[in-house]
């Protein structure tokens, strides 16, 4: 008895430990927190941080935000970062709540929330997303039109024959109803069609999509240009004579993009504002690139304003 | 205990020694149970709270959310209009699991008279543990070899269209999934069956195989059906295995190597991505309030089965 006694003391007094850890401590020393979204904000991430950040939602974000948090931290040793997934809806009704710092969302808050609770949000669009649709390396498809790519997507084409490939009946594999993905490609690839659910697999995984893809010589999907930079098992598709590249994106010839966004309550606590700055800044640049997401500094006005 | 109670003299009725020896753990175990039964009440409550949402607040008919096909609710925060109709995955759920059911249950009675009638030693000693390790092994491990070994395997031999995601897929890993546990409380029903009914029958010049079919199964029956339930709401409720050898598409499968959805794989796809409190969202609420009905209909049933069990052997 007096052992259950000590641990549930034990417990108690850790969860307190851990409520008061979360209250955010954040001390940026003198930096006059550059507020907004401006990503030029270099000093805070040389200046000290402390107190801790959490983070949760888009699991297309997640990969890049977990290795922003690891940089963060190694430059900020007092200074915790918790990233978790949980998908767009979860992390902006988190953050709407207060129950993290950070909600990740591969959409615009107004999608998502009634508008009192979106206004009191700031967006900070911290990167683009490319997507790229992908099929079989043996299918010798290489460049479709994006009326091909609607037909196809929307079950009037099932055939490979029909857009100059070989006979072979089309296999879609394609992303839930409410996946951020889904709704990105449906505006830019397929000019706001909805696409055929009823002859379609579908999987929110786009490790899974890429396997179902690179195993069936039929298949077509689309996943974000971050699952190609390393894997080149399937083939990425031009659209309209366009290649899905980062350059493309950013001179605003291709368009199937969107930004990727971090909501905070508010302005939010100086550490979390003092991290995606981080993730804004020049310096974790170079790795947004690496990682095959796009910096939305780069962009140039055209794209831009095509995306407004 | 009833002396101590009773109130005579000595150090062992006083209130310190009571309280450590009887109330103490007499409370915290009561505590505990309170808890937990508390804790699935307040599941209850919310689930159908949350579940009703679709009828009350986007005003759907129980009729709509059960037969009709069409589903394409909105997802968007306090906005409806859109249509939940979830009659395939409704059905996806009922052919993966009747079809497990059919696969597993002949192969579950066939092991467990196997372990405790035919070869009882190497039953005990081999089976018995093996099969409770299949228990044991977890869901996503089950799902991961249908998707690497079985799927492709579909493909390649029926000539599935859609890659061998399918119905028969699902079915199977299921199958595996449900067949421990048919078996393992199939086998202790048997077992339980007592020796003189098997002694009297052998008396009579029955062969083995005579007291099994007439003896022994009649008398495990409500046993084995409780197996049998038992295996059916863990195919009802299991989702990751599911969801990765399925295909999730949102169509009634033409066959059973046609990829469909069923209900936890299509709430698993999009309970993370969709508006809170939205006609998406509550849609998969009522999903959910589904699910838990379906699995408090097996309860009772068991319940039933048993306790006419009893009955009968009253009688």
């Amino acid at each position: 008895m007096k052992k259950f006694v000590t641990l549930l003391l034990g417990v108690t007094m850790s969860l307190g430990l851990v409520a008061c850890g979360g209250t955010p401590a954040a001390q940026t020393s003198s930096q006059p927190s550059a507020a907004g979204s401006t990503p030029t904000a270099q000093a805070a991430s040389q200046s000290k941080v402390t107190g801790s950040v959490t983070a949760s939602g888009s699991s297309a974000l997640l990969p890049l935000v977990q290795v922003a948090a690891e940089d963060f931290m190694n430059k900020n040793p007092d200074c915790s970062v918790t990233v978790n997934g949980g998908g767009s809806g979860t992390g902006l009704k988190n953050v709407a709540e207060g129950a993290v710092d950070i909600g990740n969302s591969d959409v615009f808050a107004e999608e998502k929330l009634d508008a009192t609770t979106a206004s009191g949000l700031v967006d900070h669009k911290v990167c683009t997303v490319t997507m790229a649709a992908v099929v079989n390396k043996s299918l010798g498809v290489d460049n479709l039109t994006t009326q091909q790519i609607t037909d196809i997507f929307t079950g009037k084409i099932t055939n490979w024959k029909d857009v100059g490939g070989p006979n072979l009946d089309i296999m879609l594999v394609t992303r839930p109803t409410s996946s951020g993905t889904r709704a990105l490609f449906k505006t830019w690839a397929l000019n706001g069609v909805e696409e055929a659910s009823n002859s379609a697999l579908e999987t929110d995984d786009s490790g899974t999509l890429m396997e179902t893809v690179e195993s069936n010589e039929g298949a077509i999907g689309y996943v974000a240009l971050s699952y190609l930079v390393k894997d080149t098992k399937v083939q990425a598709v031009s659209i309209d004579g366009v290649a899905p590249t980062l350059e493309n994106t950013y001179n605003g010839t291709y368009k199937v993009w969107g930004y990727e966004h971090m909501y905070t309550k508010g302005d939010g606590s100086e550490a979390a504002q003092a991290f995606i700055q981080y993730m804004m800044s020049d310096e974790f640049a170079s790795n947004i690139e690496a990682m095959g997401y796009g910096a939305s500094s780069k962009l140039s006005d055209t794209a831009v304003n095509s995306h407004k | 205990m009833t002396k101590q109670r009773s109130g005579g003299l000595g150090p062992q009725n006083s209130t310190a020694y009571r309280l450590k020896k009887e109330y103490l753990g007499r409370g915290a175990v009561t505590v505990c149970g309170i808890l937990i039964i508390l804790l699935t009440l307040s599941i209850g409550i919310f689930l159908l709270v949350k579940g009703t949402g679709t009828f009350t607040k986007y005003h759907h008919s129980v009729w709509e959310f059960l037969f009709s096909a069409d589903w394409s609710p909105m997802d968007r925060a306090d906005q409806g209009g859109g249509t939940v109709g979830a009659a395939i995955y409704i059905c996806g759920t009922f052919l993966t699991c009747g079809l497990a059911l059919l696969i597993a249950a002949p192969f579950s009675l066939a092991a467990a008279v196997f372990m405790t009638e035919i070869s009882p030693k190497t039953g005990s000693r081999l089976f018995q543990p093996a099969v409770e390790i299949f228990v044991g092994i977890p869901s996503v491990v089950y799902g991961w070899i249908g998707l690497t070994v079985l799927v492709p395997f579909i493909r390649d031999v029926f000539g599935a269209k859609m890659g061998g995601f399918s119905v028969l897929a699902a079915g199977i890993v299921l199958a595996v999934m449900i067949f421990p546990t048919i078996t393992t409380v199939s086998a202790d029903a048997i077992r339980s069956v007592p020796w003189d009914y098997r002694n009297a029958a052998y008396g009579m010049g029955s062969t083995r195989w005579q007291v099994i079919y007439h003896i022994v199964f009649p008398a495990a029956r409500p046993g084995i059906f409780t197996g049998i339930i038992l295996g059916l709401s863990r195919a009802v409720g299991e989702a990751l295995a599911v969801a990765m050898v399925i295909g999730k598409t949102r169509a009634f499968p033409a066959n059973l190597l046609s990829p469909t959805n069923n209900l936890t794989a299509a709430i698993a796809a999009d309970m993370g991505n969709s508006a809170d409190g939205g006609e998406h969202n509550l849609a998969l609420w009522s999903m959910a309030l589904l699910l838990f009905s379906f699995s408090m209909l097996f309860i009772f049933i068991i319940h039933r089965i048993s306790r006419k069990g009893r009955d009968r052997d009253k009688a």
